[in-house]
């Protein structure tokens, strides 16, 4: 990591190597992104954080789209693609890696005593980035009550989540935060 | 397209249409993609299984089970993993190139307007209101998850979310540094556990 002055090795750097740690997808690597983006590298402000996880869940297409906005962030368009790429392409490797060799050794199922392993583990990372994010952008006790009803009429209904998210940007355009 | 994969699929027992061609594995997965708001593994499954039927419903679970315990995001190992099966090297790209490339362009072109717009105060408040419902239906997704393991009762599965939850959420240690003594740990002690139950 000589190239450490240069922002789009940074970038690269930065997301392939949190991507590997990202066990159950990107939503639970977003701890570690907001430590780094926030804490040690100062790219952006714990309030863009939130904007850009906010955007990031109204756009379509996989969650891990919040990297792309933190690249843009640090670089531009540039720096919004290399985020990305970095983010999944070595895991995307990986897996083909993977997928190949498991298909030489065809009855070997995935041995369901990883799954018993990984879920908790990757229960409490999601759980830890609920909590990191809930930090960022409940700072009214009116915030955490939108919070928590959007949690309870989730978990609840069969709404399609993107009526709730808007439900908080029209209470959030109406003043109330 | 699907008027045609009805009946051609109805007479062999392995479902599979012909392999579609690299175009097709772009269109579909950007489709998917691009209709997937708040996660696209139901839109995936929908058109692999059902629409175009390239795989059954068993392989698709095995193909996604496989991605899920791999690190990274999920479904954009799924598409690599997937397109490959098809079309080699240049079908997996083709297949993720799709999922991840027309939703980046259009997340780029937010982030190019937040960056001119994001001061504007109506636009923060909205944000702002949109951040906390969207950290709502985060906390929602943890419940369901970990519902299965309340209701089995799992206490060596609760007590390694715990811990995996107080390192990373309270005392925001480094994720590499905990994964790399958690992950060790929590496969010994549920093998030790399996092992025991016998």
């Amino acid at each position: 990591m000589s190239e450490d002055g240069n922002p789009l090795f940074q970038l690269f750097w930065t997301f392939a190597l949190i991507s590997l740690f990202a066990v159950g997808g990107a939503n639970a690597a977003i701890p570690e992104m907001h430590r780094i983006a926030v804490d040690v590298r100062h790219w952006m402000t714990d309030k863009q954080f939130a904007d850009a996880f906010a955007i990031s869940q109204m756009s379509p297409g996989p969650n891990v789209l919040i990297v792309t906005l933190i690249g843009y962030a640090v670089a531009g368009v540039t720096g919004a693609v290399v985020a990305t790429i970095a983010m999944c392409g070595p895991t995307a490797a990986l897996a083909y890696f993977v997928s190949r060799w498991l298909a030489n050794v065809r009855q070997a199922r995935w041995p369901a005593i990883l799954q018993a392993a990984l879920v908790p583990l990757s229960i409490g990372l999601m759980a830890a980035s609920a909590l990191v994010l809930a930090q960022t952008s409940d700072r009214t006790w009116v915030a955490v009550l939108i919070t928590l009803a959007a949690a309870l009429v989730a978990s609840l209904t069969r709404f399609n989540p993107l009526w709730l998210l808007l439900a908080g940007g029209c209470l959030g355009f109406a003043g109330l935060l | 397209m699907s008027s045609e994969a009805a009946p051609a699929a109805a007479d062999a027992p392995d479902l599979h249409n012909p392999p579609p061609s690299l175009a097709a594995l772009f269109v579909a997965f950007a489709k998917m993609s691009l209709s997937g708001f708040g996660g696209v593994l139901v839109f995936a499954r929908r058109a692999i299984v059902e629409e175009h039927r390239w795989m059954t419903a068993d392989e698709f679970n095995e193909t996604f089970a496989l991605c899920h315990f791999l690190p990274g995001p999920n479904i954009v190992n799924l598409s690599l993993v997937f397109g490959s099966r098809f079309r080699g090297i240049a079908g997996g790209l083709a297949a993720f190139a799709g999922l991840v490339g027309p939703p980046m362009l259009l997340v780029t072109a937010l982030a190019a307007i937040y960056s001119h717009f994001g001061q504007v105060e109506a636009l923060r408040r909205v944000l702002a209101g949109v951040s906390c419902a969207a950290v709502g239906l985060l906390v929602s997704a943890v419940f369901r998850m970990m519902w299965p393991l309340l209701k089995k009762r799992d206490v060596l599965g609760l007590l390694v979310m715990l811990t995996v939850f107080v390192a990373i959420g309270l005392l925001r240690l480094p994720l590499p540094a905990v994964l790399l003594i958690a992950v060790p740990v929590s496969l010994a002690a549920t093998y030790a556990k399996l092992r025991w139950a016998k």
